[in-house]
């Protein structure tokens, strides 16, 4: 033991909590007893090299006591020879953490951009402020807190109760009321919705969304009934090189909003000589808006294990992750049963359908931080350290996860593959247009008739995914869309005719982003919406490098100003200075939150002149 | 004086080429942009550069303009690449130095960092145009990571919170903190595997902190003052230092430093003397001494105050 420790011992229930998760400590270097490892400690490189497991292990303390106690936080250290400060370090980085008692139920009620400003979620936190008291607020065993946007937003208003204990318990709520979330303060625990399903669902021609509301999702024996694993079995014939062939000629892009090309990603891995290689799973899903990843996970998710295994068999990797969000514990849920029953039946393992493909995945958890998505950022995350993003080159291709080449694709990115292996790379290419091919996911979502995730092939026009939704809610008219989330930008109404395309998003000015369409009609006050946007960066910016850390409060505040109308100097004055802060954050930030963190309110003042119409709250 | 055994030598690197603002450069391959500007001659601003450390790329003021890049990148960091074409002092680079800088001064207390009213100046920033600071915070280290109150915007928030004096070797007053990380990377991996000191928080609440922000005696803090060395705006002080600012009594220009070596053991770091009015008041080593690298251990780095003439305790 060469960490130097504090005088704090864990409860019984905390050493429990943690033992239960990484088994009994063998040897004092780690905790155990003096007696109990005859004398012989051993650790060193060996306890260290355990870093990785310190994110579960605090969700495993976590759920047990609903918070980390400087003992619980000793003993982790010990157990994992991280230095408490570090450990400290780490455990303040993530929002769902809290290193204060709270109370053994806590409700988290969504006030983010769309439950806010379209779905009146602030009145709820009024009533509950005004009923209960200020949130953090211990009444009776339960307490209330806002959230940052909890991917449901086709379903608005969104809350989501963690109850921690003996048998901890998370339940998403959706559409839900005051009356609902006054019930939940006053210690019931309502039943969790029916599971979202796509509006489309069940309707032919579909390829992404086909099984969802189809298949159970639950049975791996449905999921064969319905055309599952058959695409890895034409993967082993087409062998790892035919895959990235197909792959590259599908000319398939990530659709997590860098849109690179992924077959180049898999083919560059699958070329390095340094072992191991990793795949990663990015279903850190968390931009204001989105939620199609959700969907997929939720809806089909063996679809995305079975890509997942392709992926690694093309690129060579033995070793996956699934990076998802800590705010989705029925997605959760459903993929750690999906990977069981994989793993059951030798479809993941060390022989994977007899043909001697060794690939395994491990699902981990974020615990409430958007920054996670960004890739260098989770890979410290799953690494153990605060989730900070670090500068490219080098790409992760070359250095990723522990320094090693790794292929990182977002969730809908992966289930493009299954199509694209199935029917072949060219036939793929055939759907959309000649530079964004294949079917795309949307989320959408604010003042329509019916949100909800919607696939399309590229180049669908705006104006006809808004049909297909419905249109904009009854009785109200459209002022502006959102695209491509809160790193996205606005449009206006007489741009509807833009066709669904990554180039026809940039020769516009905007972009597809996360695949979000934010419909914003007159009632709502784009001010807030604004200010709601520039919120969520201040509180999501991991705060390393000082164009973001400062830029995003200084840009908030210039906000907050002029919804105020209290400016400094003129309006004109506050918006040179907004695009003058944005200047910076694109430019000089590390990684692409800050580089986009000004985006939609950028392109809100040029476009929708918001607030030269003298606009205020 | 026999020579001692050397390290096998390395076959000399291969030279590099890049254009700066129009000139080139050949600078031996590894090197960064930075490397290649001080080769020419090239003021870069810099601020949580330290050259005893890894960069730690977080304050981006040294950001230049690379041909072909979409963002800026860091000179500090980014190593010379063949053929690349970089501009140092074009409209974009001046613009985001600027409000580097605007942001720090109008967030950090940077009264007594030496580069900051050159670089203000240089980039003609004017910190004051967010607004008159917010009040210190005193619970500044307890912030809910994720949480915020929402601000009127009529003042321009600031880091600022009182100064922690807990010991009586060293003060941390991180009103004056940049967050270079320089100070977390010499107290862990990169020199003295203490680890008593992390950054804890998120975004603007990030802060350096021990372990549940307990003070320094509790923590695993070895007292080395590694930190203090490598801190680049006062933020970390000798206590000697801080209580003769304290007095107005601090005069560096009636300084003066004397060179010795260390009588404590025999490793034989070399000291630097910091000596006002006959009183050491600050020890500091040399950054380019190829043993200490600018470190030093408690009893090198704050063990003087025997030399110092002391008050005659009466008979």
């Amino acid at each position: 033991m060469d960490v130097r420790l504090l005088d704090a011992e864990p409860t019984t229930a905390e050493r429990a909590a943690v033992d239960a998760f990484l088994g009994p400590p063998l040897s004092t270097w780690v905790g155990a007893d003096r007696a109990d490892d005859g004398h012989a400690a051993h650790g060193g490189h060996s306890a260290r090299a355990e870093r990785h497991q310190l994110l579960p292990t605090l969700h495993a303390l976590h759920e047990r006591v609903g918070w980390i106690s400087p003992g619980a936080l000793n003993y982790i250290a010990r157990r994992l020879t991280i230095p408490p400060a570090d450990v400290y370090g780490v455990t303040t980085f993530y929002a769902l953490f809290s290193l204060e008692p709270r109370a053994p139920r806590v409700l988290h009620v969504c006030n983010d951009a769309v439950c806010r400003c379209c779905a009146g979620s602030d009145s709820l936190v009024a009533t509950l402020a005004e009923q209960i008291g200020p949130q953090g607020q211990e009444v009776g065993g339960v307490t209330w807190l806002e959230s940052p946007c909890l991917g449901q937003c086709d379903r608005a208003p969104a809350a989501l109760v963690v109850e921690s204990g003996e048998s901890p318990r998370e339940v998403e709520l959706a559409s839900v009321t005051a009356d609902g979330l006054l019930a939940v303060m006053d210690g019931q625990t309502p039943a969790p919705p029916p599971t979202a399903i796509p509006p489309q669902a069940g309707q032919p021609g579909l390829a992404l969304l086909k099984r969802i509301g189809v298949a159970d999702p639950e049975s791996l024996d449905d999921y064969r009934a319905h055309g599952g694993y058959e695409a890895l079995r034409r993967a082993f014939e087409l062998g790892p090189d035919g895959v990235i062939e197909e792959m590259v000629e599908s000319k398939l892009v990530g659709r997590g909003g860098a849109a690179f090309p992924t077959g180049r990603k898999w083919d560059a891995v699958a070329r390095q000589p340094r072992r191991p290689h990793y795949m990663i799973c990015n279903a850190d899903e968390s931009e204001p808006g989105t939620f199609k990843d959700r969907a997929i996970m939720e809806g089909d998710p063996f679809s995305l294990i079975e890509s997942m295994t392709i992926a690694a068999y093309a690129s060579g990797c033995e070793r996956g992750y699934i990076y998802i969000r800590g705010e989705y514990p029925l997605a959760q849920r459903r993929l750690e049963r999906a990977v069981e029953q994989a793993r059951a039946r030798g479809l993941l393992g060390d022989d994977i359908l007899s043909r001697g493909v060794r690939f395994d995945i491990e699902l981990r958890k974020g615990a409430g931080a958007y920054i996670c998505g960004e890739e260098t950022a989770l890979f410290a995350s799953v690494e153990g350290y605060r989730g900070e993003p670090r500068n490219k080159p080098p790409f992760p291709v070359d250095r990723g996860l522990f320094g090693k080449p790794t292929v990182v694709n977002n969730v809908e990115t992966l289930v493009n593959v299954l199509p694209i292996v199935l029917k072949g790379g060219a036939a793929f290419a055939r759907i959309g247009t000649e530079r964004s091919t294949g079917p795309k996911l949307f989320c959408v979502c604010g003042a329509m008739q019916r949100p909800g995730t919607y696939e399309v092939p590229f180049g669908t026009t705006l104006r006809e995914l808004l049909e297909l939704a419905g249109g904009v809610a009854a009785g109200s008219k459209l002022r502006a869309v959102l695209l491509g989330g809160a790193a996205g930008s606005f449009i206006t109404p007489d741009e509807l005719e833009l066709a669904l395309t990554f180039e026809d998003a940039r020769a516009a000015g905007t972009t597809l982003g996360s695949g979000v369409v934010l419909a914003v009609d007159e009632r709502v006050d784009l001010p807030e919406l604004l200010a709601a946007i520039a919120a969520f960066f201040r509180d999501e910016s991991c705060g390393q490098c000082v164009p973001c850390r400062v830029g995003t409060v200084r840009q908030e505040e210039a906000l907050a100003r002029l919804r105020s109308g209290r400016t400094r100097g003129s309006v004109q004055d506050e918006l040179a200075l907004i695009a003058e802060i944005g200047e910076a954050m694109r430019d000089a930030s590390i990684c692409g939150l800050g580089q986009t963190a000004s985006s939609a309110i950028e392109s809100a003042m040029a476009r929708l002149n918001v607030f030269n119409r003298g606009v205020s709250a | 004086m026999t020579e001692l055994p050397m390290a096998p030598v390395k076959p000399p690197a291969r030279l590099i080429s890049v254009t700066i603002d129009g000139q080139q450069v050949e600078v031996p391959e590894g090197s960064t942009i930075l490397d290649a500007c001080n080769q020419l001659g090239i003021d870069t601003p810099t601020l949580c550069y330290g050259d005893t450390l890894a960069p730690a790329n977080a304050c981006r003021i040294c950001v230049v303009e690379l041909e072909g890049a979409r963002t800026l990148i860091p000179a500090c960091a980014r190593k010379v690449e063949p053929d690349m074409v970089i501009h140092t002092d074009s409209e974009r680079v001046r613009h985001s130095r600027k409000m580097v800088i605007e942001f720090l001064a109008s967030s950090v207390d940077l009264s007594i960092t030496p580069v900051a009213q050159d670089y203000l100046r240089r980039y003609d920033g004017r910190p004051e145009r967010y607004g008159p600071p917010a009040p210190a915070d005193p619970e500044r280290d307890h912030k809910r990571t994720g949480h915020h109150e929402p601000p009127d915007g009529q003042t321009a928030a600031t880091v600022h919170s009182p100064a922690k004096l807990d010991n009586d070797l060293y003060v941390r007053d991180y009103s004056k903190c940049i967050l270079c990380y320089k100070c977390v990377d010499a107290c862990g991996e990169q020199y003295q595997n203490t680890f008593a000191i992390t950054v804890a928080g998120r975004g603007f609440d990030a802060r350096i902190s021990t372990e549940y922000a307990n003070p320094l005696p509790e923590s695993a803090c070895v007292y080395c003052g590694n930190c203090i060395a490598v801190c680049p705006t006062g933020a970390l002080m000798f206590r000697s230092e801080h209580d003769l600012r304290d007095a107005a009594a601090w005069d560096e220009s009636r300084q003066t430093q004397t060179d010795t070596i260390c009588p404590y053991c025999g490793v034989g770091c070399n000291l630097t003397l910091h000596v006002q009015d006959n009183q050491i008041v600050k020890v500091t080593s040399p950054d380019d001494h190829d043993i200490t690298r600018g470190n030093l251990c408690i009893k090198g780095r704050f063990g003087f105050q025997h030399v110092n003439p002391q008050p005659r305790a009466p008979l």
